[in-house]
């Protein structure tokens, strides 16, 4: 204990001012959330009594939008959903029509979307906790990790062709094959992922003010968690190992040896920790998959029914012309019924519940969003604490207002 | 600006109306607070990151209070619910002040063409500058922040749309020989 | 693998289970309103079904439906036995359904966003008000008939004089045969409609400042005078 500290602890009664309960607005413009969100906090002094955590800032529609256009049109729409990495969620969607329509996406395109989602969930968690450490005022590891974001985003956008928003799963695979240098691409670019990580946990982990400020707050205990519907980093930060990759393999998961990094109280420090060590994780990952992943054979299904055919072919038969226009004016049919597909997105279970009517068109698709629930914890994480912890809370919760509001 | 003039001992003298000093100071001096809702708050990320530093135009502090800042970057997508929050940051800004409506979604509403967006933020406020792109790459974002600096020192106040980039080699790529060539292509 | 959760309740409710199916692997029942909130609370306590996590809570509109018009359905999960089901209940437009709160905390939010796009009332809910939309607006947007355009602005649009406005992509345009117009269909207009119907929607614009586009639109703002002014009182709105 710190001389201060026993200070402190000797005097408190002293120290205590009377105040009056105060109402103080936050947002939905604040420097210190990313993310509109509006919080509405009952203080007294510096004590928070409760708040009313307001989402909604970023509802654009999403479900209704889907309802709209054919089953290929939801891909640009999945993709910001999770803005920090859009690949999960196409994969997420793709997986969702693939299970009604029973499709099995071939053993190469499988690795190839193991692969790029991983390194679009390593993206993820370098975003969130550099925005994290910067809210609560390091500046310096928000840089090192966009530093090493960006090498990511080079060979996502080598692969892909855009750097946020891919709009690359496709029904039935991927809109394209790996390029040629792709493995080599990945495996140049990890070890500097890796060393930079290395670096700011350095830089945050045995510092004192970084660790006051996380440690300790915005705690939740492991079944208060689960009644929240809490999942991803959140939920293993309180101790319970669910992973979806593991619980429930999905593509070649159950191919891979990798850890599921779990916390002990659910708190900002552990939030923070769990995702660090998920990158490594996830790079493990990486290695295993382009280990086993063929170098040559389709990524795609060769089912002409969700399918587009092939460009020459369009250009010169009169059978894939038809063919093509059928499935971008019509789009394809999947057979009436419904699913629940599940999979691990970047802040947890990101859920696609899609329903079809035989036509077109969706009848309806509701994405069951990770942060959504996440981030109706806050309330219970926040009272009791005081007003400086809801910057490293909120920080370590990772609200994507895409994924959040839709 | 105006001319220069060099006396025989090396000493140098400006000759410049105080209006035109005045938009070469702002020119250069331009803070910021951007308004961050959406997916483009990465790409704003990426534009402030190492790679592609926005301090090399003088604009990288951001002033996360409106009143102190003379560029409002609307990032992002706008609904109906936030729309009376960015006409009250607006209507916080002291003057002089220009807005930067940075991707398709600020500009235009993007494919987001329902009941919960703001079809644009010009619906709302007036905008200086519209980049497009869903969301705008680093380069693009650079383009717009140049070209906002250009209307400030010219004093235009026209809103501008920053153009889509042609590079040469990407052209000849693109056209192939020469005989080929659209009118206008380098 | 959660077969065994659909037979422990029948086994225990017997004829509130009104229907079970299992589809791709996803078992689900559809339980009678009045014993809804009693199986959540089963499934959560049982300790053979063991439902921890809470999972989602959504609703369908299906308005074409014989009988009533919404469904309610919740996703639990267990993360100890890794099952999972979906459960259902029937409600009709206007009725209520009991609130979850009490059982799992993170229906509270769920059941918020439920009222505000479906219209669904929760009965003993403690804070049932709209989530993602705001308290000035009307009706309910996930909602088959309420059309996916009608916006309903907190600001007063702004004159955009100086940048010239294409016309908007329309319902019918670009995708002839995928989309439904579903206020049509639910009039009993279920028929194709013309594609310059579509341009009244009166809200998109382009950035262009070419001639073609302001002639382009004079003569639409001819051809259809009746549909442009309902647009524009839309908009305005």
């Amino acid at each position: 204990m710190e001389p201060l500290d026993e200070i402190l602890e000797t005097t408190n009664d002293l120290l205590e001012l009377p105040a009056e309960p105060m109402r103080l607005v936050m947002g939905p413009s604040h420097p210190a959330m990313h993310g509109t969100i509006r919080m509405v906090l009952d203080l007294k002094g510096e004590e928070i009594l409760d708040v009313d955590v307001q989402p909604g800032y970023l509802h654009r529609g999403f479900e209704k939008s889907c309802e709209r256009g054919t089953w290929q049109q939801v891909f640009p729409y999945t993709d910001r959903l999770n803005y920090v990495s859009p690949i999960l969620n196409n994969i997420g969607y793709a997986l969702a029509v693939e299970k009604l329509c029973e499709i099995e996406v071939p053993i190469r395109g499988q690795y190839y979307r193991v692969v790029l989602g991983e390194l679009a969930r390593i993206a993820d968690h370098l975003v969130s906790n550099g925005a994290a450490s910067m809210e609560v005022g390091a500046f310096t590891p928000l840089l090192w990790l966009l530093k090493a974001r960006e090498w990511v985003f080079d060979v996502l956008e080598a692969e892909t062709g855009a750097r946020v928003t891919h709009s690359f799963g496709r029904i039935g695979g991927m809109a394209m094959p790996p390029t040629p240098n792709f493995k080599e691409n990945v495996r140049a670019i990890l070890p500097k992922v890796l060393e930079t990580v290395q670096e700011v946990e350095d830089l945050l982990v045995p510092n004192r003010i970084f660790m006051d400020r996380t440690q300790g707050v915005g705690g939740i205990s492991k079944e208060r968690a689960l009644q929240y519907g809490l999942t991803g980093p959140c939920l293993r930060a309180a101790g319970v190992p669910y992973d979806v990759r593991k619980d429930n393999p999905y593509l070649v998961y159950d191919r891979f040896e990798f850890e599921v990094p779990i916390g002990e109280d659910g708190d900002a420090w552990d939030r923070f920790s769990v995702r660090l060590e998920e990158i490594r994780q996830s790079a493990r990952i990486i290695e295993q998959a382009l280990e086993q992943m063929p170098d040559s054979g389709p990524v795609s299904v060769d089912d002409p029914r969700v399918m587009l055919p092939e460009k020459n072919e369009v250009y010169t038969t009169i059978e894939a012309t038809i063919a093509h226009f059928k499935l971008v004016m019509e789009g394809f049919k999947p057979p009436p019924g419904e699913v629940y597909s599940f999979t691990e997105a970047g802040n947890g279970e990101l859920g696609f519940y899609i329903i079809s009517d035989g036509s077109g068109t969706p009848y309806r698709v509701r994405v069951r969003p990770p942060c959504f629930y996440n981030l109706h914890a806050c309330r219970e994480m926040l009272i009791g604490g005081n007003i400086a912890d809801i910057i490293p809370t909120f920080g370590t919760i990772n609200m994507i207002g895409g994924e959040c509001d839709r | 600006m105006g001319e220069m003039t060099l006396s025989q001992g090396g000493e140098g003298f400006f000759t410049t109306r105080f209006d035109e000093l005045l938009r070469w100071a702002r020119r250069y001096s331009l803070f910021q607070y951007p308004f961050s809702t959406a997916c483009c708050a990465m790409e704003f990320f990426g534009t402030a990151s190492p790679k592609y530093d926005i301090a090399r135009f003088g604009a990288e502090a951001p002033r996360f209070s409106p009143r102190q800042s003379d560029v409002l970057w609307v990032v992002g997508t706008i609904s109906q619910r936030q729309g009376p929050v960015l006409k009250r940051i607006y209507e916080q800004m002291a003057d002089p002040k220009w807005v930067i409506a940075f991707g398709t979604c600020a500009s235009c509403g993007g494919f987001y063409d329902n009941y919960a967006t703001i079809p644009g933020i010009d619906k709302v406020i007036p905008t200086d500058v519209y980049i497009p792109g869903c969301p705008p790459r680093p380069e693009a974002v650079l383009d717009g922040l140049m070209l906002l600096m250009k209307k400030i020192e010219t004093g235009d106040r026209e809103p501008r749309v920053v153009p889509p980039r042609e590079i040469p080699q990407l052209a000849q790529l693109r056209y192939g020989r020469d005989a080929d060539k659209p009118e206008g292509a380098k | 693998m959660s077969e065994a959760v659909v037979q422990r309740l029948r086994e225990h409710f017997g004829e509130k289970i009104l229907e079970s199916s299992s589809f791709r692997g996803d078992e689900e029942v559809t339980v009678d309103k009045a014993s809804y909130a009693e199986v959540i609370r089963f499934l959560r306590d049982d300790p053979e079904t063991a439902m921890d996590l809470f999972g989602d809570l959504t609703a369908v509109d299906w308005p074409e439906r014989e009988g009533p018009r919404f469904d309610v359905v919740v996703f639990l999960r267990s993360i100890e036995k890794r099952h999972r089901i979906r459960v259902r209940v029937r409600v009709a437009d206007g009725e209520s359904v009991p609130t979850l709160t009490d059982i799992y905390a993170g229906a509270n939010w769920a059941e918020r966003e439920c009222f505000d796009m479906f219209g669904i009332r929760f009965d003993g809910h403690p804070d049932l008000r709209r989530i993602l939309l705001y308290d000035e607006f009307e009706g309910h947007p996930l909602r088959k008939d309420y059309p996916i355009d009608r916006a309903q602005p907190l600001v007063e649009y702004r004159e955009v004089s100086d940048i010239e406005k294409l016309p908007p992509f329309g319902i019918e345009q670009g995708q002839p045969f995928a989309r439904v117009d579903w206020e049509a269909r639910l009039a009993g207009r279920n028929k194709q409609v013309s594609p310059s119907l579509g341009v009244h929607q009166g809200q998109r614009r382009m950035l262009s400042d070419s001639e073609i586009a302001r002639a382009e639109r004079e003569r639409l703002k001819r051809e259809t005078p009746a549909a442009d002014a309902e647009g524009s009182s839309d908009g305005a709105k």
